[in-house]
């Protein structure tokens, strides 16, 4: 069985929001909500990065651990969906949860939170009919075969959806490819040892950013 | 008149384009040359270890961005895994022991010991305790208590047992009735509570035959009752756990009920945990005040319903209260009189 994930290269993802956008009109979510953000760290500076946040579906999701009715759950293949039916709008997942995924529609006085949303994969979720599903939760693309329209229609290739080893088979290949030690994102050994050394950050290539836009990959 | 360029000089444009073709191919091979170290110093700078303590810490910065309007969230919560622990692993059990067990205590207590029956027989005349403005107080607090400890207890537990039994139909209603009931009721407490600790404070001012209670244990040790004024020492622990506990209660409740203050998970977090553990010991503690109201002590129970004690309940339980309002004692008859012709057409006196 495959385990569904997601993942955004950090070095390819350009917060054109396009990934936004997508879900938006994939998934026709109601007013206020967005199930997906674009968060850049260091705006502007040399060591801006931006990556795609949504709900990552966990293995051992905290949501799901402290939902006090049993609204969300998670699939066989690792999607972690959510029953609308049953949510009382508590907002205990939204204080466990790691990645602000779940959101609620402010319907009522004093701030009373509606019915929790958040992505599903693009997976739908528990319905009697395809209407009420699409209704409730939006597109469900895995059943038509199709994967996440963020990461379909990412025009970077920054975001990457499917099956948890596919995903990171590309990685890794995109990793080997840019052929040096900081290719993944799992901290900038060179960049480090070089601070360690000089005592400051290493901006002298901050100017030939450009020359990034030759990876291939 | 701008100079017009004569037709047969249009030749040099696709030279122009050919020589830019081949320029971009040159660069382009040049840029693929470069050595991994020139990549790696002018790659995006990937998330270095200061980045990963800054989103840890939660800061934001004034060069943070988020493309979610309105949002105040940062990149990682890392608190709500605490907060997970915290919740599931400690204050969810702890609070079904301290429950359970003080339910188990009381039980075992009875048993034991049964109930606190009157020293005296009862002499029939009767001393005013609690006006009728007190007792609907408290009995609107305790209904109210009750309700929120129920539907608090369905909140934190009810998915263990409630969904099983049910179904999903059901339940779901249940639930969201429950929450309801909580969130619209809960406001409606603290009001009702700070204005009955208000009331009641001038009786449960901490005094020195205080400490004698507690050194005796309420009356358990050795023989005999220890002194009381108005409020014995036990009820004294109970207002002051209201009045502190039971404020942070209603004031973390507060700021969860109410979202849209713009207060952050942070925020709500700690809310709940204080929440959770202060509601849980309070639903503890209150079973053995309901104990002691009714099954435990004879004479306690008719105090709060009619507003009046037996002469010989209040020289033993209250001493020194007794002696500050023994001439005030009513014989029985005469209030049962009182009682009887209020239910008729005539107005009701005031009592207390």
């Amino acid at each position: 069985m495959a385990t569904m994930k997601f993942m955004c290269d950090a070095e390819r993802c350009i917060e054109c929001n396009g990934c936004v956008t997508a879900c938006k009109n994939a998934n026709e979510v109601e007013w206020g909500i967005q199930r997906r953000r674009v968060v850049t760290l260091n705006d502007g500076e040399p060591s801006e990065v931006s990556i795609s946040v949504a709900c990552m579906h966990c293995d051992d999701a905290p949501c799901i651990a402290v939902c006090p009715t049993e609204t969300l759950f998670q699939r066989d293949d690792g999607i972690v969906l959510h029953d609308k039916d049953l949510c009382i709008g508590c907002g205990y997942c939204l204080y466990a949860c790691p990645f602000g995924a779940p959101q609620f529609p402010k319907e009522n006085a004093f701030g009373e939170r509606g019915k929790m949303d958040k992505c599903t994969f693009c997976a739908g979720g528990p319905a009697e009919t395809a209407e009420e599903e699409y209704q409730k939760y939006g597109a469900n693309r895995i059943a038509e075969g199709k994967l996440p329209l963020c990461a379909e229609m990412c025009s970077t290739k920054a975001l990457l959806a499917g099956d948890a080893q596919e995903v990171a088979d590309i990685f890794r290949q995109r990793v080997v490819q840019r052929g040096h030690k900081d290719g993944g994102w799992s901290g900038n050994q060179r960049r480090e040892q070089n601070r360690a050394r000089t005592g400051q950050p290493d901006l002298s290539a901050a100017d030939t950013l450009a020359y990034d836009a030759t990876q291939q990959g | 008149m701008s100079k017009s360029i004569p037709w047969w000089a249009l030749w040099r444009l696709p030279l122009l384009a050919l020589v830019l073709v081949a320029s971009l191919g040159a660069a382009q091979f040049a840029l693929a040359q470069a050595d991994p170290d020139r990549e790696a110093a002018t790659a995006v700078p990937a998330v270095d270890a200061d980045a990963w303590r800054q989103i840890k810490s939660g800061e934001t910065g004034p060069n943070y961005r988020d493309s979610r309007f309105d949002s105040n969230y940062n990149l990682i919560n890392a608190s709500g895994e605490t907060w997970r622990q915290i919740r599931d692993r400690w204050v969810s059990p702890f609070g079904v022991i301290a429950v359970v067990g003080m339910i188990v205590v009381i039980a075992l207590f009875y048993l034991v010991f049964g109930r606190k029956k009157l020293d005296e027989p009862r002499t029939g005349r009767k001393l005013p305790r609690w006006s009728l403005m007190v007792r609907s107080l408290h009995w609107t607090v305790a209904t109210l208590f009750i309700l929120l400890a129920l539907t608090g207890l369905n909140l934190a537990f009810g998915k263990a047992i409630f969904r099983p039994v049910f179904g999903d139909g059901a339940w779901a209603a249940m639930m969201s009735g429950t929450k309801l009931i909580h969130n619209y009721l809960g406001p409606l407490f603290g009001i009702l509570l700070v204005i009955l600790l208000v009331r009641l404070l001038a009786d449960n001012i901490p005094r020195k035959h205080d400490l004698n209670w507690f050194a005796k244990g309420g009356g358990l040790i050795g023989k005999g009752h220890p002194d009381a004024g108005f409020a014995n020492a036990g009820e004294k622990v109970w207002y002051w756990l209201l009045a502190t506990a039971g404020i942070a209660v209603i004031i973390s409740g507060l700021v969860m009920d109410f979202p849209n203050y713009g207060q952050g998970r942070d925020t709500m977090q700690w809310a709940n945990i204080i929440h959770a553990v202060g509601a849980f010991g309070l639903t503890a503690v209150a079973l053995g005040h309901i104990y002691i109201g009714t099954l435990g002590t004879e004479g306690s129970f008719e105090a709060m319903a009619t507003g009046y004690v037996d002469e010989t309940w209040a020289k033993e339980h209250h001493n020194l209260w007794y002696e500050q309002v023994k001439d005030q004692a009513i014989p029985g008859e005469q209030l049962e009189a009182a009682s009887r012709s209020s239910t008729g057409d005539e107005p009701e006196p005031r009592s207390g």
